[in-house]
């Protein structure tokens, strides 16, 4: 990690603040000459795979829309934030985020990135600097800042609504000057966008193994040291997890499980399954410690 | 009754063995796990019972389906506590009704032992120490050569999820 420069804003004690996502749906697609947010991956549109994904990693998700948008039947599905500045680009969709829960610090995701994978949102998670203005990926095409897949903190609110006030509107600029935490893809890659149809044809290639397993609604209970581990009885999620195994290595990454999944069974919809067995839409899953029966 | 419940407050085995009464029945067997003041060399204050109930009942009723297609008996039963439990209370019991004595005694064991090792039920032990643990549970943390070791105890160790 690195620092491009420093404003000098002031490293704050206290705690880290709660992580909200954005998904940035307010673009006008002009060389695409389509909605890109409505971009059809698989079965899932661009804005419900995005949406979905970083749902994973936030306390609440919504989506950033301009406000002539926000009857768009896609967009109307997830709870909006309306631009309230015209012609600003991205940076309009983060300054009303920041305007309506200024206690949150921002997942920031353009909705052009179909190469996005989990690996590279949940890195990036990990990899936060509270303390800093922002983290973020720095390009492996020029390492330069990558603004649309950060993680900007509250304390970048003033900061860029005072470079907003003078004139300027390039967010990568804007991270570049400030007291940014850069970090290198896992993925080189995952944050190509995508313009032109040309570009989102070649990303659909790319994509057809992914783009098969559609995300998939989960609920999980959770049971004796497992439900103290995770600090919850039950949840519902959204996963790429296509088995049992896969979901309870997911979930590991997120809680502090001390069993390995050896000494595990696995329930799906109130009947014994295997750790292989496919996850389906709706499933109910239940991960089962060493039991005590008598 | 018949069958198999989890519930929440005292068992009381007098009203349960009534249900298994027949007039077809020689035999009756009947076994009773209770909450007991040590484990493993620790001293126990009191136990929490937590279970997966859904699938616990689903279970249960599997299990006393086969002691009795296996066995032959008449009838059987099973009620295992969930909550809290202080030490000397009824935590399991399991009741079989037969023509004959040794069909009962064989049925009876079998629900205990397949109820011990698969039934979604978890201990919390509580210590007089303070201390506190998920029978089964801390082990399998703890690595795998200390697990190695506890296989070693017959039907101490529950970890064959069979």
């Amino acid at each position: 990690m690195s620092t491009a420069g420093g404003n000098g804003a002031a490293v704050g004690a206290g705690g880290t603040a709660p992580l909200f996502g954005l998904v940035l749906a307010g673009g006008r697609s002009t060389r695409m000459r389509t909605d890109k947010a409505a971009l059809l991956y698989g079965r899932r549109r661009q804005l419900e795979r995005a949406m979905a994904l970083i749902a994973l990693h936030v306390k609440r998700a919504y989506v950033s829309v301009r406000a002539d948008q926000s009857t768009d039947p896609l967009r109307a599905r997830f709870p909006q934030i309306l631009d309230t500045r015209e012609n600003l680009g991205p940076i309009a969709g983060l300054l009303a985020a920041q305007a309506r829960h200024p206690e949150a610090a921002w997942l920031v995701l353009a909705c052009d990135l179909p190469l996005l994978d989990e690996l590279t949102l949940a890195h990036l998670v990990r990899s936060r600097a509270p303390e800093r203005v922002a983290t973020a990926y720095r390009s492996s095409h020029d390492g330069l800042p990558e603004p649309l897949c950060a993680i900007w903190e509250p304390r970048s609110a003033a900061p860029l609504a005072a470079y907003v006030a003078s004139g300027r509107q390039c967010p990568r600029r804007f991270l570049l000057g400030a007291d940014t935490s850069l970090i290198d893809e896992p993925n080189p890659g995952a944050l190509d966008n995508i313009n032109t149809p040309e570009e989102y044809r070649s990303a659909m290639t790319a994509l057809v193994p992914e783009a098969t397993t559609d995300p998939r609604h989960i609920t999980v209970q959770y049971y004796a040291l497992l439900r103290e581990q995770a600090g919850r009885r039950d949840e519902a999620l959204v996963t790429h997890a296509r088995t049992a195994a896969e979901l309870y290595a997911e979930l590991a990454g997120r809680y502090p499980f001390s069993l390995p999944p050896e000494v595990l069974r696995v329930a799906i919809n109130t009947e014994f399954r295997e750790w292989t067995a496919p996850l389906t839409d709706g499933d109910a899953v239940v991960f089962i410690p060493p039991v005590a029966g008598g | 009754m018949a069958g198999f419940q989890f519930t929440g407050t005292p068992i009381a085995p007098g009203e349960l063995r009534v249900a298994l009464a027949d007039p077809a029945c020689g035999g009756y067997a009947a076994f009773e796990g209770w909450v007991r003041d040590s484990n493993e060399g620790q001293r126990v204050r009191g136990l929490e019972y937590e279970a997966f109930e859904a699938l616990g009942v689903r279970e249960g009723e599997r299990i006393i389906a086969e002691a009795i297609a296996r066995f032959g008996v008449a009838h059987a039963a099973c009620v295992h506590r969930i909550g809290a439990l202080a030490v000397g209370e009824l935590a399991v019991w399991v009741g079989v009704s037969a023509a004959h004595r040794d069909e009962a005694f064989r049925a009876c064991r079998y629900i205990i032992d397949e109820v011990k090792h698969r039934l979604p039920i978890w201990k919390k032990e509580h210590y007089l120490n303070g201390d506190s643990g998920w029978v089964n549970c801390e082990r399998c943390a703890a690595g795998p050569a200390r697990a190695a070791a506890e296989d070693a105890t017959p039907g101490q160790h529950v970890h064959e999820h069979a």
